[in-house]
């Protein structure tokens, strides 16, 4: 939260410069368009209450919005990376198949044998399932799950648009076949025209672990005052994997892993931990909060990206704890230090005052500032597809006065931002991707790494740096201009 | 519930059940369970009806494509061609939520026709539905009129549409219905008696391979016949990197586009994916209207060359000849390579006709030929083209079923390769096969689809990467004492 004290101001970045900007790119809009987008982006000023963006507001149609569905929330964030489980694309085949594999969340175990994650099931719905409903096939489809994969832990049913429309009753399945084939078969209500964003799907993703999953399963092992569950990390890239390595140095148990590389049964018993740490806020926070209403367990955020931060995050984490881990904490920064030190003596001569535009989820463009300022480089606009008012109240903190911070922009405002802010990097996504790069950008997808990877913590960091480097001092920008 | 006692403890999947059922699923009996399924789709080889759409509309000048339904489908399918073309793919949605189901889509479908054509300034929007107005049932032919009428675009601003559920066929599917509804949009009184613009209009179908477009018009080019390509997504999904970012790089110009029907003849080169096109433009159009097998193979390159050399009165040209007979000779030396070898081959029905020809060419054997979504008319045909060759003979067509079903058919009766896109890639790994990535989409290698596989070039091309694959693997796997210099 804001303390008051204000990050270094950037350079040639000031409040009326980018209000004036702000100004500039409403006037591209028609009347109603531009009296809805401008409340959603501001010069930042941490300290003024009236400058807060909306967010977490439908998108405006026909601007071309980066934003997904409540089903791409809940089948790639939440739900699909458990790899233990089935997870049934509910309704036409389109949804299941593009984001089939495409949200990088890895996963160990036998493919297909005990691990499900990285394979596409849907009910394939044709014109018949529209007209007379699709219950008896997801019955049907249960029952094979439970024959074709014996091992499976669970189903989890992530229904698609029509699911919801057509008055089918997934609740009643999933409960006659939670009896009957004897896993847990989740129903999802995650239809795509349902909430704003992928945001939604998160939420419900969450109630649904409420409802469904949390407390139904006990640890096998006896308890520890070190239990704790790694919550908001989806693995990608083996994000989770560099997580918990550094966690288990510094002496804690991660009992379960939410959602990344993660099992059903370890979420289930998740209730007898005594922390829950969190990374990606906006996707879980309300399990978070449900845990601690129901049972005790206190949570706290922390941030995994770049050194700066690790250290930050592993000091707050060990107040939390006794002596043991404030000794291992402080062994663990001694032992990472110089070796993270000599990442940045490598990279940061050469990325020094670069600046970065970064567009991404609902974590990344707060999350991520520490790393890059690790790195010498300055953040001048920042802006999230689809968080809440709580994210971007973390955020101005995190970034200078007067830079830009926006929601859910279009492509259009993109454009108009990077070409009058001149970024040395666009951090975003893979639509964004080549838009910018045409242009003669450099460019870092910041949802899947960008096929790299892991980002998070001491092992990540030096990839993140070498990436970040790769992308702005390429010898292709050299290229681009032709000598005729 | 009972006491807390009850609470069952997690546990671990036990090592030897793993092995266990790591075997099983290698099976005959696993497949027989595998096959028998029902209800539940594993591992699809196709998308969805919209996404062919876009791709026509991407395919003509200065269009935005425009998805009437949940803005969640529209970046799904952005992403896709993003990933697969590593190039932008501009489109918009009228991002359709709950009230919608209550109050129909039309809200959305005018405020968002309004702000794109202000915003991107198009010369064409391209709408086409997703799930959601499927399902209650949206009216666009009147929404959009009542746009106009209410001037939230020009009158004359061209807005073809196509209605494209997605529960209901393939991309291929979309695809058809789009470009008829532009073809039809743009053609409108345009047509002529006796007017002919002495081009020949060219439909390559859902084609993702922009190297296949740039071939074709080198071909018509060699030929010095003048030519229209329907729909053109060369310039748009193979754009330069100059420094200066175009949304609208290429497409077939709106104007060329509007003179389908006084054409000197019109070719399309994938029945399937361009069926309801053909009949309309049969139906439309005076003008000869042929439907050829995409050239894959030199029998198949042959028969369109011959075919354009009879429209368009010109013999076929010297250097197309030539390059026929470079074709021919790289076959034959490399035929010691792919002779007898078995392949799996899935994807689209019209690519599968082409691949499935250049194989028995080369006397490989397509041994398991599957098809995620298609009729009875195309497992026909499959099966009389592989009678027409000695080579596929005991060859199997599988229609209807996914990868999942391709997987227990690799374990249990193998081949020594598999061809098709990049969701090949589990089941040829778990084979132990390489994959020879053709189709759509390839999103785990680069430049594919800037390395044409139709015409006698793309005939080459297939076969370098096929016996340089294999290739490859001798010199990766064998014993020492069988690592040659030479192969």
């Amino acid at each position: 939260m804001y303390q008051g004290e204000d990050k270094k101001p950037i350079p040639g970045i000031d409040k009326a410069d980018t209000t004036k900007l702000i100004e500039e790119t409403l006037e591209l809009y028609p009347a109603k368009a531009k009296k809805k987008r401008a409340p959603h982006m501001t010069a930042n000023d941490p300290g003024c209450s009236t400058c807060a963006v909306k967010s977490n507001k439908k998108t405006v149609p026909g601007v071309m919005s980066a934003r997904g569905c409540a089903y791409a929330g809940a089948k790639g964030v939440v739900w699909g990376p458990i790899r233990d489980m089935v997870h049934i694309s509910h309704g036409p085949v389109g949804c299941g198949w593009y984001s089939w594999g495409t949200r990088r969340n890895l996963t160990s175990g036998v493919a297909g044998v005990e691990n499900f994650s990285g394979m596409q099931f849907t009910s394939d719905f044709q014109e018949k399932d529209i007209v007379y409903g699709g219950d008896k096939k997801l019955e049907t489809i249960c029952r094979e799950v439970r024959e074709l994969f014996p091992l499976a832990k669970g189903v989890s049913v992530l229904s698609e648009c029509p699911v919801g429309l057509i008055g089918d009753d997934i609740n009643a399945v999933a409960k006659k076949m939670t009896e009957e084939i004897d896993i847990p078969v989740v129903p999802c209500n995650c239809e795509g025209f349902r909430g704003v964003s992928q945001s939604l799907g998160h939420h419900i993703s969450n109630d649904t672990i409420r409802d469904f999953i949390i407390g139904t399963r006990e640890f096998a092992e006896p308890e520890s005052p070190y239990d704790i569950a790694l919550i908001g990390d989806y693995n990608i890239g083996g994000d989770i994997w560099a997580a918990k390595k550094v966690l288990e140095e510094i002496g804690l148990n991660v009992k379960a892993q939410w959602t990344g590389d993660g099992e059903i049964e370890k979420i289930a018993a998740t209730h007898k931990v005594k922390l829950n740490l969190i990374h990606c806020y906006r996707s879980m926070n309300y399990m978070c909060k449900v845990m601690e209403e129901k049972y005790g367990i206190p949570w706290m955020e922390f941030n995994f990206f770049g050194p700066t931060k690790i250290r930050e995050s592993l000091r707050a984490i060990a107040e939390r704890f006794d002596d043991r881990i404030k000794e291992n904490v402080e062994k663990v920064i001694a032992r990472y230090d110089p070796i993270m030190q000599a990442v940045i003596d490598e990279y940061r001569p050469r990325l020094e005052g670069k600046k970065v535009i970064v567009f991404v989820g609902g974590l990344r463009p707060r999350h991520t500032i520490g790393a890059y300022e690790d790195l010498g480089m300055e953040i001048v606009a920042s802006g999230y597809e689809f968080a809440h008012t709580d994210d971007y109240e973390r955020t101005y903190p995190e970034m200078a006065k007067g830079t830009l911070i926006f929601d859910d922009a279009s492509e259009i405002e993109l454009e108009k931002w990077v070409e009058h802010l001149k970024p040395d990097l666009v951090a975003s996504g893979i639509k964004e991707k080549y838009v910018f790069q045409k242009a003669g950008i450099p460019f870092r997808q910041m949802h899947s790494w960008d096929y790299s990877g892991p980002y998070h913590a001491y092992d990540g960091f030096p990839i993140f740096a070498r990436d970040i480097d790769m992308a702005i001092n390429s010898p292709t920008w050299g290229l681009v201009k032709s000598p005729f | 519930m009972s006491a807390e006692t009850a609470i069952k403890k997690v546990t671990e999947i036990p090592a030897g059940e793993v092995a266990r059922v790591r075997e099983w699923i290698d099976t005959e009996e696993y497949r027989e369970k595998n096959f028998a399924r029902q209800g539940l789709v594993i591992n699809p080889a196709h998308g969805c009806q919209p996404l062919g759409a876009q791709l026509a509309a991407y395919g003509f000048e200065e269009t935005l494509p425009f998805v009437h339904g949940s803005q969640g489908c529209a970046s799904y399918y952005r992403s896709t061609f993003n990933r697969h073309f590593r190039e932008p793919a501009p489109a918009v949605s009228d991002a359709m939520t709950e009230d919608g189901a209550v109050f129909g889509g039309q809200n959305n479908l005018h405020e968002g026709l309004e702000n794109a054509f202000a915003l991107y300034k198009p010369k064409m929007m391209a709408v086409f539905t997703s799930c959601m107005p499927e399902v209650i049932g949206d009216d666009l032919t009147s929404f959009i009129r009542n746009a106009k009428l209410k001037e939230l675009i020009p009158q004359d601003f061209p807005v073809p549409y196509a209605n494209t559920p997605s529960f209901n066929g393939t991309h291929i599917h979309g695809y058809d219905a789009m470009l008829k509804s532009i073809l039809e949009y743009l053609s409108e009184g345009t047509k002529v008696e006796g007017k002919c613009s002495g081009k020949l209009n060219l439909i390559p179908g859902f084609d993702a391979n922009t190297g296949n477009y740039r071939e074709y018009k080198r071909m018509l080019e060699a030929f010095d016949a003048p030519y229209t390509i329907l729909a053109d997504i060369s310039e748009t999904f193979d754009s330069p990197l100059d420094g200066t970012y175009r949304p609208y790089p290429g497409g077939t110009p709106l104007a060329e586009a509007a003179e389908v029907l006084n054409a000197k003849a019109i070719v399309s080169v994938q029945k399937y994916a361009t069926a309801n096109t053909v009949k309309w433009l049969g139906e439309a159009s005076d003008k000869p209207m042929e439907v050829m097998p995409m050239p894959m193979g030199i029998a198949k390159t042959d028969a369109f060359l011959l075919k354009v050399s009879e429209l368009t009165g010109k013999p076929v040209p010297e250097s197309l000849k030539k390059e026929r007979g470079r074709a021919v000779d790289a076959m034959t030396d490399a035929h010691q390579y792919l002779h007898g070898k078995k392949f799996a081959v899935f994807g689209d029905p019209d690519y599968l006709l082409g691949i499935v020809s250049f194989l028995l060419e080369m006397g490989a054997k397509p041994y398991h030929v599957l098809c995620s979504r298609a009729t009875k008319k195309f497992e026909k045909d499959m099966k009389a083209l592989l009678e027409t060759s000695p080579y596929g003979k005991g060859c199997n067509v599988w229609v209807n079923r996914d990868l999942w079903h391709m997987r227990s058919l690799l374990v249990t009766d193998p081949v020594d390769a598999m061809i098709g896109d990049t969701h090949g890639k589990f089941a040829a790994r778990d084979a132990k096969i390489p994959l020879i990535r053709i189709g759509f989409p390839i999103i785990d290698r680069v430049n594919l689809h800037r390395i044409p596989v139709i015409g006698y070039l793309g005939a080459i091309n297939m076969l370098t990467s096929i016996a340089n694959k294999f290739l490859d693997i001798v010199d990766e796997t064998c014993e020492d004492r069988f690592f040659e210099m030479m192969r």
